[in-house]
């Protein structure tokens, strides 16, 4: 039958795989939203050429697994820098993996930026520009403080899939917070009572961010 | 970058038998779409089913559907396959058991775990989709039904779900799409699907960027004419007088 006594002790190494999920999930949101804003400014933007090699991004990235672009990355990035610096320079599975994430979310976030951006009246971009403004400064001081906080919820609703998803880093043996848990159980001869407690780990921090979303949306509504 | 491209490699052999590489690619491929589509029928059925079950007036009924997609949305789809594939054979009577575990081959016993994860985990999105098809339609549409003598059973299937499913046309598109992307992860219980057997290839013939480069291009060609032929059964099926409906 079940028998969890032996997590209580366990909790320490499981708390350091925790800390890798979590590092990643917040490094890979910010590079994400930061690299998907600049994507999103491409893809509105009214020269063609950008806009295409955004689209063409946006498209590529959403139309392969996400578990492809951890491989791909975790075999290419170390090879990429080699080919830049010249020599071997060892990267860590963390590494290519936080390159694979920044690189893949971005192109979800792109799509929720844009979307932000494009339910902005235009005419505050117009009263931007009347009052003398350029287009830098009109997106950076009218339209997108004003997007990012229509976006909010849809943002965290991707971070938490993105909670979710990090533990596809298993693949690539990086020691997140379901590998720990997979190797803990494994040695200690519980795989069972560690899979679920994992599983329960990944349902309460989900389901509590999402009810916390939730309450959030109704508070912004514009 | 000093790296040697060769592109001849999917025609070479892979030392195995006389199969060449790309019949790897050809036999993963196929195993993709096996679970993507078995999977797939499981999730629409189930999902149209809690769908349903999130609209109507029954508190418990509506609470039961509404747990399950909690419950299937917040647990990562890794963590639910592992589940599917180490435990929960465990817990099955022992005829069952013995069943799964000795009898099946080991790609079947990996391939009916995947495929009930993905469908059950598939139908709390699809059941979103429905249930948001529903409540999106008019409220006359339910008052003009009952005015006619229908019952709800007759009201579910002649009047609402028609029109909801050809409203979410396009949110059940990117699902179905979805699950052909998240058949992926059914190579890490060993089960030989197309990134399993790209893997396989990048080990075998040490040409590791070809075998990717053809996977991403199996799997972006795939995607795109898939969304495809949605857009056009999309276009058949659209409600006439909507928005999305045209004239």
């Amino acid at each position: 039958m079940m028998d969890f006594s032996a997590i209580p002790a366990s909790l320490p190494v499981l708390w350091e795989g925790m800390q890798t999920t979590l590092l990643l999930l917040v490094l890979g949101v910010l590079g994400g939203v930061v690299l998907g804003t600049l994507l999103a400014m491409l893809r509105l933007s009214h020269n063609p050429l950008l806009a295409g090699i955004a689209a063409t991004y946006v498209n590529y990235f959403r139309s392969i697994p996400l578990l492809l672009v951890i491989i791909w990355f975790y075999f290419a990035v170390p090879f990429v820098l080699r080919a830049i610096t010249g020599e071997d320079s060892p990267v860590g599975a963390f590494a290519s993996c936080l390159v694979a994430f920044v690189m893949f979310e971005a192109a979800y976030f792109c799509e929720i930026v844009r979307a932000g951006i494009q339910s902005i009246p235009r005419g505050q971009m117009s009263a931007a520009q009347a009052l003398g403004m350029t287009y830098g400064q009109s997106m950076r001081l009218i339209i997108l403080p004003q997007a990012f906080r229509k976006m909010t919820p849809l943002l965290l609703q991707q971070s938490i899939i993105l909670f979710q998803d990090t533990s596809l880093v298993y693949s690539v043996g990086l020691m997140d917070f379901l590998n720990a848990a997979r190797s803990s159980g494994d040695i200690i001869g519980q795989p069972h009572e560690f899979l679920i407690f994992a599983g329960l780990v990944y349902f309460v921090v989900s389901f509590a961010a999402s009810q916390l979303v939730k309450r959030l949306q109704k508070r912004l509504t514009v | 970058m000093d790296y040697n491209w060769d592109w001849g490699v999917f025609f070479r052999s892979t030392g195995i038998g006389d199969e060449i590489y790309l019949d790897w690619f050809i036999a993963g491929l196929g195993w993709t779409l096996a679970v993507a589509l078995v999977g797939w029928i499981i999730a629409l059925l189930l999902g149209s089913l809690l769908g349903v079950l999130r609209t109507l007036p029954n508190r418990w009924l509506s609470g039961l559907a509404t747990a399950y997609v909690e419950l299937f949305r917040n647990v990562p789809l890794l963590v639910q396959l592992f589940l599917w594939y180490f435990l929960v054979p465990d817990f099955l009577p022992e005829p069952l058991e013995l069943w799964f575990k000795q009898d099946l081959s080991p790609a079947t016993s990996a391939y009916l775990s995947v495929v009930v994860c993905l469908g059950l985990f598939t139908a709390a999105r699809v059941c979103e989709q429905v249930r948001t098809g529903i409540q999106a339609l008019p409220g006359g549409q339910t008052a003009a039904a009952l005015a006619l003598g229908l019952r709800t059973g007759q009201i579910y299937r002649q009047v609402l779900l028609p029109q909801a499913f050809r409203i979410i046309i396009p949110p059940l598109t990117s699902e179905f799409l979805n699950i052909f992307k998240n058949s992926s992860v059914a190579s890490l219980i060993g089960l030989m699907e197309l990134l399993a057997q790209t893997r396989q290839t990048a080990e075998f013939s040490a040409n590791l960027f070809e075998a990717f480069t053809l996977a991403t291009l199996i799997y972006f060609t795939l995607n795109m004419s898939l969304m495809l032929v949605m857009r056009r059964i999309e276009k058949k099926v659209a409600v006439p007088g909507l928005i999305a409906g045209g004239k």
